[in-house]
């Protein structure tokens, strides 16, 4: 390709990343199927932060859609990265659990229907704290009745990224889809900084923090299915795949025979080289890791 | 927080709602209905105080230019008044799309 | 005020099993234990500090990855096991720091770790094993999410010494930009952001608090006492649903979780249009 038009591809490409959660859920499903259910005009929002001081948002920083992909019914839901920084609340957690086990129901009636479940989000939201972590609670029980019948894809773009208890949610899932721009990892740089120095993390090293929570390295380390670049239809098309995929033989977090013996082998007396470390934890565990 | 609202006459029934923007830091939100009557009714949540009088000028100038029969909702985490008018704009022509 | 010390889980640990030590092979961080509960036998897990640990940030009484790995393979040996016959009682008895915040757990992918753990609890749950958490200490955010949080009956100790939240005061005061005392005087008016046993109870997620004179030198007749509520606990367990629903149908959360019950409701209509 000349260099003319890969500039002109660049430009013109649909950037995921700089869409909003609405835009984001929208762009996953065929075209003309997908509806909005719980939608800003319905008005349910957080009951906790006006008496904080806080403005809420009248979708509490969660989309639910409803609709088709691959022809297959599915649901998705978005948390909104720029709303409280996509943390959950009693009302956005109410959302994601509610739309999980709405879907989980239609399967038991025969309805194969999957869930994306788009995570932009640092976890709890600290004004709702114990409705949060609860509810954070509740959606993994939710994701793990789901994912029986259909896959449970999670997908983070960036810029936000998938830190704190909603973390846990993402190792739940069937699948999980990145891009280089995204991250996850329970906690992020700046808290372990905080809890450890800076000798542990040092929260200003951007190098650093890509290098282990992000969307490459948690590909190339086996712990997510598909990375992805920021463009709509690509991210499109991978969510396509997995949802075609169908549930697969054995989910990640039920591999634990594998990763109790990958970290029993682990040499805890230094810190690893996040690059090294691919070596260590190569995409599909031998038979021996298994064991 | 506070909760400031407006009345400005109007003349025009709107098609439809629209609803724009993210309660982002910097940023707002805005829904905006259909109403009966000759009123166009603007309710404003901010979580950023004493900024009444900058509210009435930008509305002031708004509703200079339009004349639907709306309910307009704003929940604000601190938007410049450049912003707020760019999202009123958007609002409104999503609603006449 | 309420530090975290870990002693209550070896205390109750030993209280229900009479043992102290971990099984063969596993860190000293996690004491797995079976002994007879009421008529029927039970599994008992604790996650308790171990200061010479291989990971140097899980040493305190956090869960890392070793005890999330770990956690997880003993709850899977319980499901594995009776999987033909009678599904046996679960029993988690939290008392953790908090997750470990350490590079190598990132690396590593904590998250991971930890949600290998939950998944075994909440298989074992949905398999039908009354899966009980006996919070006698702190439960704290990835930790209690990790080891506890997927039971069909949460029971904690109505003590001072009880915390469950979702971050530390001091921690929680820095990101939210506000000091210590703000945060517990909004705690007195937001029971979700309380800090008191008390407060978590009012959210209806709580299936009993337990008062128990002394949680950290127990008598035989509290320790019995104890057993006994965990026993009805299970029996509430095996009549009901294996779902997590009665966190939003008891009488508190009809109180305190009028929102959720809302968005449920408004959301199962709304699926049905077309």
């Amino acid at each position: 390709m000349s260099n003319e038009g890969y500039n002109a591809r660049f430009i013109n490409r649909q950037s995921f990343i700089e869409l909003d959660a609405r835009e984001r859920a929208k762009a996953l499903f065929d075209a003309g199927t997908s509806r909005e259910l719980l939608g800003p005009f319905d008005r349910v929002e957080s009951p906790w932060l006006a008496m904080q001081g806080v403005t809420p948002q009248e979708d509490d920083g969660c989309v639910v859609m409803k609709g088709k992909i691959a022809g297959q019914a599915a649901v998705v839901v978005a948390l909104e990265g720029a709303f409280q920084g996509g943390s959950i609340g009693e009302v956005s957690g109410a959302k994601m659990t509610a739309a999980l086990d709405l879907a989980c129901a239609d399967n038991e009636k025969g309805i194969r229907t999957s869930a994306v479940i788009l995570l932009e989000t640092g976890g709890v939201r600290l004004q709702e704290a114990n409705l949060g972590l609860a509810v954070i609670a509740e959606l993994m029980a939710s994701i793990l009745a789901l994912r029986k019948h259909a896959p449970v894809i999670c997908l983070t773009a960036g810029t936000v990224g998938c830190f704190g208890g909603m973390s846990l949610a993402a190792g739940l899932a069937s699948y999980v889809v990145m891009t280089r721009e995204a991250r996850l990892g329970m906690n992020g740089p700046e808290v372990i900084e905080q809890e450890n120095g800076v000798e542990e993390f040092d929260s200003s090293d951007r190098a650093l923090i890509w290098a282990i929570h992000g969307g490459e390295q948690r590909y190339a380390t086996g712990l997510a299915d598909a990375l992805v670049g920021d463009e709509t239809p690509q991210v499109a098309n991978a969510v396509r795949h997995l949802v075609s995929k169908g549930v697969p033989p054995v989910h990640r977090s039920s591999q634990v025979a594998l990763y109790r013996n990958r970290i029993a082998k682990l040499d805890t007396s230094q810190q690893w080289n996040p690059k090294e470390f691919r070596a260590l934890w190569t995409t599909n565990g031998s038979d021996e890791e298994n064991r | 927080m506070e909760q400031i609202e407006f009345n400005y006459p109007a003349k025009r029934k709107v098609p439809k709602g629209a609803h724009v923007g993210v309660v982002g830091s910097g940023d707002l939100e805005v829904l905006l209905e259909p109403a009966e009557g000759e009123v166009a009714h603007v309710s404003i949540r901010t979580s950023v105080d004493g900024f009444l009088d900058t509210w009435k000028a930008v509305l002031d100038r708004f509703f200079t230019k339009y004349d639907g029969a709306v309910r307009i909702q704003i929940n604000d985490a601190g938007a410049t008044p450049g912003n707020v008018q760019l999202r009123l704009e958007q609002a409104v022509e999503v609603s006449e799309r | 005020m309420s530090e975290y010390t870990g002693v209550r889980g070896t205390v109750w640990f030993h209280a229900f099993t009479g043992q102290s030590s971990p099984m063969h092979g596993d860190p000293k961080s996690v004491l797995t234990g079976d002994a007879s509960l009421g008529k029927e036998y039970a599994r008992f897990l604790c996650v308790v500090p171990d200061p010479h640990g291989r990971f140097p940030c899980a040493r305190h009484g956090e869960v890392g990855l070793e005890e999330a790995v770990t956690l997880a393979t003993r709850v899977r040996q319980v499901i594995e096991h009776d999987k033909n016959t009678i599904k046996r009682p679960i029993i988690a008895i939290v008392d953790v720091k908090s997750q470990a915040y350490g590079r190598r757990e990132e690396t590593a992918a904590i998250f991971l770790a930890a949600a290998a753990a939950a998944d075994a609890y909440g298989s074992a749950r949905l398999a039908g094993h009354p899966v009980i958490a006996l919070v006698v200490g702190h439960a704290l955010s990835g930790a209690f999410l990790t080891h506890g949080y997927q039971a069909n009956r949460i029971l904690a100790f109505d003590d001072d010494g009880v915390m469950i939240h979702a971050m530390h005061k001091e921690a929680a005061a820095r990101v939210t930009r506000r000091s210590v005392d703000e945060l517990e005087k909004l705690g007195k008016e937001i029971a979700p952001m309380s800090y008191h046993i008390r407060d978590y109870a009012k959210l209806g997620l709580l299936y009993k608090l337990l008062h128990v004179e002394n949680p950290v030198k127990p008598s035989r007749k509290e320790i019995r006492n104890v057993q006994g509520e965990l026993v009805a606990a299970i029996e509430d367990a095996r009549t009901k649903p294996v779902d997590l629903r009665n966190r939003l149908e008891s009488t508190a959360a009809r109180e305190m979780r009028k929102a959720s019950i809302l968005v449920r409701t408004k959301l199962a209509a709304q699926w049905l249009e077309k």
